[in-house]
């Protein structure tokens, strides 16, 4: 769409503005204040420079809480991208069965995140859990509080559970952009499903694809609740994210200073990121009209 | 070809090639579509068994659940429902939730509608870098804000109160519903637009009673969105809270004290967090596929 | 204003970075930015190239400050120059 030059239209955005700007720049500012001082109360406290900064990137338990962080990110998109795709191919796309199937591939995501951790924690416990049971009845001394693989396999299985439906859903509805008459060109050619897959229904896909892995991504980087409940960051720290390192951190322990050097790092890792995936979709968009318009 | 019957040797044999071909091709589709119910009925059992096995431990009580492994209620019980629903520290949690959930969905959709319009129709100094810092918002892990939240909320005299988390939670609700209404706004035809104004409509009537009746199934899709990202919140929501405005989820926690957990009432509670969301989706269902690409498709 | 615990330098900080804007702004009004490619591989407008500039001095000074011990000023310095070299050429 041409759009017209406009600068009035500032008038439609100020209030969104303001109520943006008052829960996201006075925060930011304020976590600006805290990375550089040893703050007590608000008139004991000590200027420290950068001090805090130096402390956070050579803190051991913090690097490996990121790593853990980049490796735990990567799993899950690489389950979660295929499986998403699988299912949303597999979807009825009419009918009362269609909306059925959709209710209930939505229904994951729409349990608070805590309750996840809690339905997680009553499915796989070893005394009460169906699948906790289950796996031992198979002979398989399973136990996600003593035994690191098991709790990192449990909650990876958690969130392919509680996310996969995002990304299916947002392929099937690329998929259902998809005009009739594509498919029966590629049955008049006797094209092979691999093949109307590879060339009518990916190039669509990719589109809400780079829109659901950068909301996966990010919302991987913020997981809290879900690891909080089900496995409370342990056994020892192999399942502690950098969320639930923060939250220890400026909550539990009140080191205002270094959790917000912390975050300031946190939040420069996120921007950076968002910002590569937001020039690709913006570039791909780009082009795609350039080719529609030529 | 003719629909007459086939006389000469040679169209005979092509005819029975194409009937076979024909037959091949029906079983082969029967086929690949029992395999593609199995598969995706082989999902929604996985999705949908650590639910069951809630509902299961939520009509149970405390002693059949420890006592004995059953695969459905032996002893059918709705004591651990009845405890959520006469305990006012309890059911006040779902009313605090909601409360707080409704208040959003109100302010965030009231703003973003006027700035979605914008920038689906506007070209205006910043407007590329605008749209990006919006989502840099919902991006923002909250963990990083939770602290100032605290401060800024408790010295403006907000803290504890349902207003607090609503206004919280635009940190990420109000750049969703406009980039979510932006895509709808952007398939809507500009002509609309110019139509109206030169038959005299006012900004606000044009936008009123002609453009917002246009998009209601995008209005409908962001409530649904704006709904489940504020319900399902935990770390603002609890921080900010104490006892006036305490959503469910942090009520939750009581649930394991001293003494044990108290599964059973864990279980219902859980349950009952989840039917607000079945409700919700149950209204967008038509229209949400289009929803969760963000109109983009 | 008190529980935000202001210093001087994040003052100062604040005060560059909220004047940066509004002069890209006036310079915005005044004459209207081309997008443009330079050594960068993608076609930027000058609000994009600052933001690169800003993005890449935040890991320039966290990387001077966490793993080596160069005054911090240098990397000011640095980060300064860097974001000019990408204005103009970038």
């Amino acid at each position: 769409m041409n759009k017209v030059p406009n600068n009035r239209a500032w008038f439609l955005i100020l209030p969104m503005l303001l109520l943006v700007a008052f829960s996201a720049i006075i925060p930011l500012m304020t976590v600006v204040n805290y990375s550089v001082q040893d703050v007590f109360d608000a008139n004991t406290r000590f200027f420290t420079g950068t001090e805090w900064f130096e402390v956070m990137l050579n803190d051991p338990a913090l690097q490996a809480a990121l790593l853990r962080q980049f490796a735990f990110s990567f799993t899950i998109l690489a389950i979660e991208v295929p499986l998403g795709i699988g299912i949303a191919l597999l979807m009825p796309k009419r009918g009362w069965q269609a909306s059925a199937v959709l209710i209930l591939i939505t229904l994951p995501l729409l349990i608070p995140w805590n309750v996840v951790g809690s339905i997680w924690q009553l499915f796989t416990r070893g005394d009460i859990g169906l699948m906790g049971v289950g796996i031992r009845e198979l002979g398989y001394a399973y136990n996600i509080t003593r035994n690191p693989t098991d709790a990192w396999v449990t909650i990876i299985l958690m969130d392919v559970w509680h996310w996969t439906p995002l990304i299916a859903l947002l392929c099937y509805s690329g998929l259902r952009s998809i005009p009739d008459a594509y498919y029966q060109a590629a049955r008049i050619d006797r094209a092979s499903q691999w093949a109307v897959f590879r060339y009518i229904q990916l190039p669509k896909l990719t589109n809400v694809l780079v829109i659901g892995v950068l909301l996966r991504f990010m919302h991987s980087f913020m997981i809290y609740a879900e690891p909080f409940v089900l496995t409370g960051g342990g056994p020892g720290s192999s399942t502690t994210f950098l969320s639930q390192s923060l939250t220890t951190m400026a909550i539990g322990q009140q080191d205002l200073g270094p959790s917000a050097a912390f975050s300031l790092i946190y939040f420069l890792v996120i921007l950076l990121v968002c910002w590569v995936f937001y020039t690709a979709i913006m570039n791909s968009q780009k082009d795609k009209a350039t080719e529609r318009g030529s | 070809m003719s629909r007459s019957a086939p006389t000469t040797p040679d169209s005979v044999r092509q005819h029975a090639e194409k009937l076979a071909a024909k037959r091949r091709q029906r079983g082969r589709s029967a086929f690949s579509r029992w395999r593609r119910r199995v598969l995706l009925g082989f999902y929604l059992v996985c999705v949908i068994l650590p639910i069951y096995w809630l509902l299961n431990l939520s009509f149970q009580t405390n002693s059949e659940i420890l006592g004995s492994f059953s695969l459905w209620p032996q002893n059918f019980t709705f004591d651990n429902y009845m405890g959520i629903f006469t305990d006012a520290n309890w059911y006040m949690g779902y009313v605090n939730s909601l409360a707080y959930v409704l208040m959003n969905m109100l302010i965030s959709i009231t703003v973003a509608l006027p700035a979605a319009y914008a920038f689906s129709r506007f070209k205006f100094i910043g407007d590329k870098h605008l749209f990006f810092w919006l989502l840099t918002n919902l991006m923002a892990p909250p963990a990083v804000f939770l602290l100032p939240y605290f401060q800024l909320y408790y010295s403006v005299g907000l803290f504890d109160t349902h207003i607090a988390v609503a206004l919280a939670h635009c940190l990420f609700n109000i750049p969703l519903a406009v980039w979510i209404l932006e895509g709808f706004m952007s398939s809507v035809p500009k002509e609309v637009d110019e139509t109206a104004f030169i038959d005299g409509y006012s900004f606000p009537r044009f936008f009123v009673t002609i453009f917002l009746p246009m998009i209601r199934s995008g209005i409908g899709v962001t409530l649904f969105f704006l709904f489940m990202f504020s319900w399902v919140e935990l770390l603002l929501s609890r921080t900010l809270t104490a006892t006036n405005a305490q959503p469910i989820a942090s009520i939750m926690t009581r649930t394991s004290t001293a003494s044990g957990i108290d599964w059973g009432t864990l279980a219902a509670a859980a349950v009952l967090t989840i039917i607000p969301g079945i409700v919700v989706v149950y209204f967008v269902r038509n229209h949400i596929a289009k929803g969760f690409a963000l109109g983009r498709t | 204003m008190e529980w935000m615990v202001w210093t001087q330098p994040t003052a100062i900080f604040f005060s560059v970075i909220a004047a940066l804007l509004l002069g890209m702004s006036a310079w915005e009004w005044v004459s209207p930015s081309v997008e443009r490619r330079g050594f960068l591989p993608l076609a930027t407008t000058r609000g994009d190239r600052l933001f690169i500039g800003l993005l890449s001095a935040a890991y320039i000074h966290l990387a001077v400050v966490g793993f080596t011990n160069i005054s911090i000023w240098f990397a000011l310095g640095a980060a300064v120059l860097w974001t000019l070299v990408l204005m103009r050429w970038g």
